[in-house]
């Protein structure tokens, strides 16, 4: 584990996958759907659940139309990525595995205040719940730490310890940037050097436009409908399959349903077609997809079931 | 006498639950330790963030033994009996003693329950206090199934003698008992063996632990009030802040740093609210400009660059905090300065109650009761209404969205940017006051009238839709409201009808909730109501008159209201009884008063309790009661007895004893008097003008037998108590007055 200083935000990115690779954790890709967090990825969600033993790190870009400031404002952004760690069960020194992250990628432990600070985590959608902390370097939240009771409803046992980092917050304190799009996205020393802004100022723009003003409401809400009906509809298909004769249940297609009904309520909400009340019930419906994702999931063999 | 010393050594505790916790574990431990046998001197329990202790002193080395006698059977009693006694007692036939009795030779059992050694009992006592631990909220964590706040690690638990430690054994799913700990996570880290409390606490300094929360807590004030000290300032006191950063840290290192002057035109409420809520800041101020300059930071350790880079973090942590809230503030200026409207129109989208509506819709009620309210209370009309339109405009705001505590008060600020009359922008502020029971009450004319509407409305819509507060299940805070409107009008010493402003708003209320209502018909009533008050008789005569035209929603509504009215007002009374009884104020006195005419203004309740209560103090006012109740019981006996009511007057030529006639001679000084007093309402003139009737009554009844022989006499003699009566039931119901 390198002591320097990293230089970059991919650096900081490939430090920390190495030092959970190292520490065990298979290095997973990211989910290739939109999701407003980590926590989305079926790798966290469904392995949560269950029995079997599991360990995964990964980088999940998350986005969150509501939070888009167009790239201007130094913090906020609709698209960002955060990284994620689950081990189930959570091991008696996560505490000192997560503090072995922070200086992997440059966090000098002798200098700076750490501290973990209440933070009861909550997932209305997801019908998950946790007891933890947001971890504070000097004052600033640098990440989530999380000890899951439950999620779609089920209680986790075993218990899955979850990290999450906000990533750019994380490497702008690292790198000592004040503006996100400031900072080095790869080496500043290489001949191409690209910052944070090269890559994102312009899509930030982009997205922000079209989640607050331009994306079709109508359509939207089509495709969220379409979607909640395809979650129960593949739920409600008998699980021996007729064709081969093997028992499939379809857990996987049916959370992607469930992951896209959230994205789109989250566009739906950016274009401030949602009302109060009508926000309950919309959240309501998701997290009714994703406890049957979660009941599905238990009876399959990831989820620890034995025919 | 060992002593006993307890730690349990977890993940991060939150602050908030420490204190509890510390309680919990006292009591649960030595609490089980006397149920098992075992005294104690001493105990005292510490917590920081990853440790919960306790320490008793002075155990017992055992529990005592008990030995209990039993008697049997009779020696020659059959077989079968004795076994049966040798069972239940676990004893042999030789063991028995055998003793003569009258009856003959009887066996007795002598059974000894030995004492138990103390690190048993305490082992049990622990295990059974870990695992029925009442924390707030708890946790599983790995494979276990144990539940602690957070994961819990090791577990201390010693028995310390003169001659060592013993420890003590325990396993709790896995975790087994020993007599070591931990030092300070970042500054000295590893295991610590100890043997006993006072060596745990010497150890654990060395090893960067404070364990003493009240230590902890004095080292940051007097820390921080130091160094403000040194630089002219002073640390704004927050005792719940410091609790509460004293359970963050282990070992508490103060930093002061610098807020920014980018940020110094904030308002002060904003810097102090940002900076406790997110970042556990203490404020430091100017003493002689209360300007808010600098902040203090509590770390949790020491560093070689002096806390350098930890305040520079911390620093720039709170420059983006401030940095947003710079941006709440000139964002909500704009909309100050330029169209506040904008702010009311959006609380359009604002669910208040599924119920009750909108805040929109809540405020244009709030507008019209206040402008309603506001002569009674020395407002003008239209401005109390405009007030009101005002008063929750701060809810859209987004400093309001990020701080919600700050309600009201940004309203102040916003309402004084935007150039509004003055009255205006201390309504913002004041209408939401009284909060608490020590929370003053607002007195200026406009925020009066808009506090009063507010809570009247929130009363009343809870009313009309029958979500009334039940035992301690009170989720609107209904009783805040009813406690807060009676000191408004009491402390202000307003003479308010209430009952006119309950039927209007409950009107208002159910004419959104019914169907079938027309807006027309309801202002009609709604006039009718401000120009003649109270429901009650006067609305069914209302409701007569409309009979026949009314829409049914309206006659629905009609047959409810009159019940809803009454039943609030009520709920006013027992709430002013609740508030006078501890003032001191007895309930009879009060419901003496409560039973007489014009009890819906809570003024003149009070003063005529206060009065009264004040003449039953005296020998003539007690004396006087008295009277009355003799009075009214031969009244009441001779008026069931006879079928009439004796209520035609007197006449002074009709009497014959000397003591009649001076009764008669002083009712006809005084009643005038009482009724004068009445009238003007000086409670305390007509009070005592009734006491002063005391030497005549009490001669009257000495002297004159009332039920005489002569019918004439005995007619004129139970009217003339009859105008007793009158007279004292004019001023209060005194048949209410106990004893």
């Amino acid at each position: 584990m390198s002591a320097e200083k990293p230089r970059s935000f991919q650096e900081i990115i490939l430090r920390l996958q190495a030092y959970w690779g190292a520490q065990g954790c298979a290095v997973l890709q990211p989910y290739d759907m939109e999701v407003g967090a980590g926590t989305f990825h079926p790798a966290t969600t469904l392995r949560s659940l269950g029995t079997q033993p599991w360990a995964a790190a990964y980088v999940q870009p998350s986005r969150r139309p509501t939070d888009g400031r167009y790239g201007e404002n130094p913090n906020r952004l609709q698209h960002y990525y955060q990284y994620q760690v689950l081990i189930k069960p959570s091991p008696p020194d996560l505490q000192d595995l997560y503090l072995g992250s922070l200086a992997a990628i440059g966090i000098d432990m002798g200098l700076h205040d750490i501290r973990f600070v209440e933070d009861d985590w909550e997932s209305p959608t997801l019908g998950a719940w946790g007891l933890g902390w947001e971890v504070w370097c000097d004052g600033m939240e640098v990440s989530q730490f999380t000890y899951f009771q439950q999620v779609g409803g089920h209680d986790c046992t075993p218990v899955s310890g979850e990290l999450t980092y906000g990533l750019e917050r994380l490497a702008m304190y690292v790198l000592g940037v004040d503006h996100v799009m400031d900072m080095p996205y790869n080496d500043p020393q290489t001949p191409i050097a690209l910052s944070y802004g090269d890559v994102f100022r312009q899509t930030e723009g982009e997205y922000s436009r079209w989640n607050f003003d331009v994306a079709n409401t109508d359509t939207l809400l089509k495709h969220f409908e379409d979607a909640e009906a395809e979650c129960e509809a593949i739920l409600d298909q008998p699980y021996d399959d007729p064709k081969t004769g093997k028992r499939i249940v379809m857990v996987h297609p049916a959370y992607d349903q469930c992951i896209k009904a959230s994205h789109l309520f989250n566009l739906l909400d950016a274009r401030g077609v949602i009302s109060v009340t009508e926000r309950q019930a919309y959240i309501g419906r998701v997290r009714a997809l994703a406890k049957k994702c979660a009941d599905a999931f238990v009876l399959t063999e990831a989820g620890g079931y034995v025919g | 006498m060992p002593d006993l010393l307890i730690e349990l050594f977890s993940e991060e505790i939150p602050a908030r639950m420490q204190a509890r916790a510390r309680a919990d574990l006292q009591k649960l431990i030595t609490d089980g330790l006397v149920e098992g046998g075992l005294t104690y001197a001493s105990a005292a329990a510490f917590s920081t963030p990853r440790r919960l202790a306790l320490t008793v002193e002075g155990l017992n080395d055992e529990s005592p033994t008990l030995r209990e006698e039993r008697k049997g059977p009779r020696v020659d009693a059959p077989d079968k009996a004795i076994e049966g006694f040798l069972r239940a007692t676990g004893l042999t036939r030789e063991q028995l003693d055998v003793r003569d009795e009258k009856k003959g030779q009887v066996y007795f059992a002598s059974i000894e329950k030995p004492g138990r050694p103390a690190a048993q009992i305490v082992a049990e006592v622990l295990e059974k206090t870990i695992r029925n631990f009442p924390w707030p909220k708890s946790m599983r964590w790995g494979a276990g199934s144990l539940r602690w706040v957070r994961p819990l690690h090791t577990i201390l638990c010693i028995l310390s003698r003169e001659d060592g430690a013993e420890i003590v054994p325990l396993n709790i799913d896995g975790i087994t008992a020993g007599d070591t700990t931990q030092g300070h996570r970042f500054m000295a880290a590893g295991e610590i063996r100890v043997t006993g409390f006072d060596d745990y606490a010497a150890k654990l300094k060395r090893a960067k632990v404070i364990i003493d929360q009240a230590e902890r807590a004095e080292t940051i004030w007097h820390d921080a009030t130091n160094m403000a000290f040194a630089q002219g300032l002073e640390v704004v006191e927050d005792k719940g802040l410091l609790t509460e950063v004293a359970g963050l840290v282990e070992w508490p290192v103060v930093l002061m740093g610098e807020i920014g002057d980018d940020f110094l035109n904030l308002p002060p409420e904003v810097l102090q609210t940002s900076m406790k809520e997110h970042q556990k800041f203490f404020s430091v101020s100017d003493p002689k400009t209360g300007k808010i300059l600098k902040f203090v930071t509590v770390a949790n350790r020491e560093t070689t660059d002096n806390g350098a880079t930890i305040l520079a973090g911390n620093q720039k942590v709170l420059a983006a905090r401030l940095s947003d809230a710079k941006f709440f503030w000139e964002n909500d200026l704009r909309v100050a300065t330029s169209d506040t409207d904008q702010w009311v129109r959006a609380l359009d989208n604002v669910t208040f109650h599924n119920k009750l509506g909108t805040q929109a819709a809540r405020i244009d009620r709030i507008a019209a009761l206040a402008a309603e309210i506001a002569p009674a209370v020395g407002a003008e009309a239209d401005l109390a209404a405009q007030a009101a339109r005002f008063a929750k405009a701060d809810l859209s705001s987004e400093m309001v969205y990020e701080f919600p505590e700050l309600q009201g008060l940004m309203g102040r600020y916003y309402a004084q940017a935007a150039g509004m009359d003055d009255a205006i922008a201390a309504a913002a502020q004041d209408h939401y006051a009284p909060l608490g029971p020590s929370d003053d009450v607002p007195t200026a004319p406009v925020s009066v009238a808009v506090a009063l509407a507010d809570k009247l409305d929130l009363l009343t819509g809870f009313w009309a839709i029958d979500e009334k507060p039940t035992g301690s299940k009170d989720p609107f805070a209904l009783r805040r409201a009813a406690l807060g409107v009676i000191r408004i009008a009491l402390e202000n010493g307003l003479r308010l009808k209430l009952d006119r402003f309950v039927d209007a708003q409950l009107l208002r209320h159910k004419a959104k909730l019914v169907e079938d209502v027309n807006e027309a018909e309801v202002l009609d009533l709604l006039e009718e109501i401000a120009a003649r008050g109270v429901f009650g008789a006067a609305f069914n005569t209302l409701r007569e008159r409309l009979d026949g035209d009314a829409s049914n929603g309206l006659q629905a509504i009609g047959a409810e209201l009159p019940d809803k009215s009454v039943n609030l007002l009520s709920f006013f009374h027992d709430r002013l009884k609740v508030y006078l009884r501890d003032q001191g104020l007895k309930h009879d006195v009060i419901d003496a008063c409560l039973a007489m005419p014009g009890n819906d203004d809570l003024t003149l309740v009070v003063a005529r309790a206060r009065a009264l209560a004040e003449v039953l103090a005296t020998e003539d006012g007690e004396n006087l009661v008295q009277g009355f109740k003799r009075a009214n019981n031969i009244l009441t006996q001779a008026q069931e007895k006879d079928g009439v009511e004796y209520s035609y007057g007197a006449d002074p030529k009709f009497a014959e004893a000397d003591e009649e006639k001076a009764l008669f001679a002083a009712l006809e000084t005084s009643k005038p008097a009482i009724d004068a007093a009445l009238e003007a309402e000086d409670f305390a003139a007509a009070m005592s003008g009734m006491a002063a009737l005391r030497p005549a009554v009490d001669a009257f009844f000495e002297a004159v037998q009332v039920n005489a022989d002569s019918d004439v006499l005995r007619r004129n003699r139970l009217n003339l108590l009859n105008m007793i009566r009158e007279a004292c039931l004019g001023v209060a119901d005194l048949t209410r007055i106990e004893g």
